[in-house]
Order: structure tokens, then sequence, then C-alpha cells
């Protein structure tokens, strides 16, 4: 019969010869592999002192931008929470008082914005949901912590450091 | 025997015990290591340079584990599996010749513990009673994989002493003698009569056969049926915790190096080396060369035994067992044969 992808192959299975049953030549076959591995460079990046190169499009922790002013671009619509997959994100919403404008952009910024780091995938899907180019995955990796609360990043964390003036 | 001639065995049974603890310390380090340049990595780095603190690291770690005796497992029987193991693993070092005799002062040095006139022998005892640590550790527990590993572990060391035995025959039949100093000394040097003096080239089927073997009895890759990792949790060991546990691990390494200098001494000449006495030193210079030169070989199968463990996937139990009886065997008896034929007719 014709096979649907042209890629059947027809699998042989002899018997072994005398030279494979007794295994000794495959055996020093392998033996020669592995010698070649053994002088080979390792791979390994020693993380702490060494570092991989990211990519350019390398998706690390977030960060909460701020404008040319130096005012957080977030208005809280809430557009990442929900398009996070991992339900990763939460914010509470406030409203600018008179006499804030140059700390938040809009009428309406985020009180308290949180991300769990250990629920977060990266996949980026915050950054392409947000209007306002508040936030982007432009960071280094999560560092480790001893404790679960320590991996919910709040607005000390991820917000921008301020312009200097 | 006069007094200080005691004291002099006494500090060499001490040096002999120390060096095969160190050796068998350092070991687990080169597994780690070797078996890391093998899968292309660097293995253990972080504990002192190159990480060559890790084995103390190590031993520290199973000093301080929680000691545990299962409550269905039997006492005395559970303590006693893993003393045997390290007990039997050190004392086949008696009979290995290290070096020949070393004269300091006007003491004359015999660099072995005790020559016995039936060493090969001795190794025999040992390395059978050895299985007995297994075997009493894997019934003690009282745990179905422990106990499928310790039958594991006793049939394939009875079957494979069988053909260690055997390929040993043919070695005896040319030597003429069971003593591993007489064995040692006959390979003096490296070459007369127009051929090799080392056993391996006169039998190198048997040392062949024997090597295998070794594997085997080590409970080394691709024999590594009783501990088996991804069938029985930990084989014979699985209950076992803390120091217990590292005692059953130490004893594989020491008979490992056990095995090496024996196979060294049977096959490779033991402390013999190439122009040994046409390099116009002193004796005990070529003592202490020849002692060199032995541990160079002893460490040279000990990373043999590594580099197998990580290229070749272990073998299924029937398979172990129709190569220790169906192929071993028979091929060892044709070598008897084949060797006192040439011993009968060619007077060699």
């Amino acid at each position: 019969m014709e096979s649907l992808s042209n890629k059947r192959k027809e699998v042989e299975s002899k018997p072994l010869n005398f030279w494979e049953r007794i295994y000794l030549p495959s055996i020093f076959q392998g033996l020669g592999i592995t010698m070649k591995h053994f002088f080979r460079k390792p791979v390994t990046v020693s993380f702490p002192e060494e570092r991989r190169e990211f990519s350019e499009n390398f998706r690390g922790m977030h960060s909460l931008k701020r404008d040319e002013d130096g005012r957080e671009r977030c208005t809280a619509c809430g557009l990442c929470a929900l398009s996070c997959p991992a339900e990763a994100i939460t914010m509470i919403a406030a409203e600018r008082q008179k006499g804030e404008e140059n700390l938040y952009r809009e009428e309406k910024y985020a009180a308290v914005y949180e991300i769990n780091m250990l629920r977060c995938i990266f996949c980026g899907l915050c950054e392409e949901a947000c209007p306002k180019e508040a936030i982007y995955l432009d960071g280094d990796y999560v560092p480790s912590e001893f404790l679960r609360k320590d991996f919910i990043y709040g607005k000390d964390k991820l917000v921008e450091a301020p312009l200097n003036q | 025997m006069g007094l200080a001639d005691i004291g002099i065995k006494f500090v060499l049974i001490v040096i002999i015990f120390a060096i095969s603890l160190v050796v068998a310390m350092y070991s687990t380090y080169a597994e780690r290591k070797i078996a890391a340049f093998f899968q292309d990595r660097i293995g253990p780095n972080r504990a002192g340079p190159f990480g060559i603190l890790q084995p103390l690291a190590d031993g520290a770690k199973m000093f301080l584990k929680e000691e545990i005796i299962p409550t269905n497992a039997s006492g005395f029987l559970f303590i006693a599996g893993p003393s045997i193991a390290i007990l039997t693993a050190c004392i086949g070092s008696a009979v290995i010749p290290w070096g020949q005799k070393l004269t300091i002062g006007t003491h004359v040095v015999d660099l072995q513990v005790t020559d016995i006139n039936v060493g090969i022998l001795y190794i025999f005892g040992v390395v059978s009673l050895g299985v007995y640590g297994v075997m009493i550790g894997g019934w003690a527990s009282n745990n179905k994989y422990s106990l499928l590993g310790a039958i594991r572990a006793a049939s394939q060391n009875i079957s494979y002493e069988i053909s260690m035995g055997l390929s040993i025959i043919a070695l005896l039949m040319m030597t003429g003698t069971l003593s591993l100093r007489e064995i040692a000394e006959q390979q003096h040097g490296f070459w007369s009569h127009g051929w090799f003096t080392w056993n391996v080239f006169k039998q190198p089927l048997g040392f062949l056969i024997f090597i295998v073997c070794a594997f085997a009895e080590t409970n080394r890759t691709p024999f590594d049926l009783p501990e088996c990792e991804t069938e029985l949790v930990g084989g014979y060991h699985t209950e076992y915790s803390s120091m217990k546990l590292g005692f059953y691990l130490f004893a594989e390494y020491i008979n490992m190096f056990v095995s090496g200098a024996v196979m060294a001494t049977l096959y490779f000449g033991g402390y013999n080396f190439p122009f040994m006495h046409h390099l116009g030193l002193s004796e005990n210079w070529v003592t202490i060369l020849g002692m060199l030169a032995l541990f160079a070989k002893i460490f040279f199968f000990i990373f043999f035994f590594m580099w197998v463990r990580w290229t070749v996937p272990r073998f299924r139990y029937d398979q172990l067992m129709d190569l220790g009886w169906k192929t071993l065997i028979p091929l060892a008896i044709a070598n008897i044969i084949i060797t006192g034929l040439v011993i009968t007719f060619l007077n060699r």
C-alpha cells in the first residue's frame, strides 16, 4: 500500500551477527565516542560569575515606565491584568488629586500594582495589551528568594527610577 | 620477628588502610568530575579550588543525616549489613604486593602486609564474603525492592565468581603459584626471551574475562542491577540512610580500588615497569618508582571503570545471566584448554 507521507521506511529486524552478539566492537566504539566528549570544551555557564547573553527580545522582569516628564504612564485600566493568562497581576486604582500632576500622567493611576513573579510565565501579553506603553518586560531575570511572599513585587520594585533632574 | 618488625608492619597496615580510604574518598569526587567531563559539563567546583573539598563535604553531610532504622527491619542484621560490606572491602588489600623491598638503615621493609602463599584464594574468599554484606542488608530491610536487589546481587556475584575463578586457573597454570608476590616477580621488567613478561600479553582472553567479571563483582555499570535506580528505587540500600548508606557506597569504591590493584598485579605486572633496571637507579628508588607505577595502573583501572560506566547502558537481567553462564564460562574453559595445550606442546 502506498503510504500517505512517502516517509515510510521498512524496518529490518535481522538477528544479530557474530560481531554484534559479542558486544565488544560496539562497546569500544562507544568508549571512543565518550572519550571524544571528554576532551570537548564544557558547555556549562557558571551562573553567578558568568552570565549567558540575553537575546534582544528577551522577556525578563517587568518595569512600569515613566513618560518624558518623569510621570508614571500607568492609568490602571486593568487590561494587563485581564490579558494575563496566569492571573499574576492585580491592581487598585486611585484618582489623581490636585497637585499630583507631576507624578501621574493620567487622571487615574494605580495606587497598588502587584505582580506575583511565581505565577508569571513571562509571555509578554501584558506588554501587548497595554494601551499606554506603561509596562515592558525589559528587565533581568527574577532573583531567587527564600519566602513566597517576597516574590510578590509591588510598585517599589516595578516602577522605573525617577528621571534625574 | 622482632618488636621493630612488628612496629613496621603495623605502620604499613595503617598506611595501606589510610590510602585505600583516601583513594575511595577521592574516587567519589573523580567519578563526579569524570562523569561531568564525559557529558560536556564541569562537575563539582564550589567546595575549595576545583571542588577538591567536595568529598569532605559529602562525608560531613552523610554523618549529619538522620539515622533511620525502619520499624519492621531486623535491627541487628540491618546494622551488620553495611559493616560487613565495608569490612570485607577493606581487608582485601592485605595480600597485594605494593612494591619490592625497601631498605631503611638496617631494616628491610617488605611492602606487603602479608605474603601468604594462597594469596589469590584469600582474595577470592574475601570477594565472596563481600556479597553477604549486600544480601544481609537487603534482607534485613524488609522491603521488596531491597530484597530484589539483594537477590540479584547474590545470583550475579555467584555466577560471575565461577568464570572469574576459571579465568584465573589458566593464569595459575602458567605461573605455578598462588602467591601474589611471586606472580608479580615473574612479570619482572617488561620484555624478556622475545616476548612481553606481563601476563596480559600471555593471557589476553583470560584478562578480558577477568575484567568483565570484575565489573560484575563490584556491581558497576553495565552490571549494576543490584542498585538499578530505574527499577528498584535504590536496590539493596533503598532503606538505608546516613553513614550506613555511606558505608555501602564507600565499600563499592574500595572494591574498585582493590580490584584495580588485583588486576594490575595479576595481569599488568604489578609494581614492575619497563626498563626498571636499565635506568641506573638505586634499589630504593626503583622500589618507589615501582610503587608509583602500580598506583598509576590502579588509577587507570579506576578511570576505566568510570569510563565504562558513563558509556555502556545497563544489561537486562536475562542478558546478564546469559553472558555469565552461556558465554563467559565456556570461554574460560576454552581458555584453560588452550593454555594447557600450549604449555604441554610448546613448553613455554
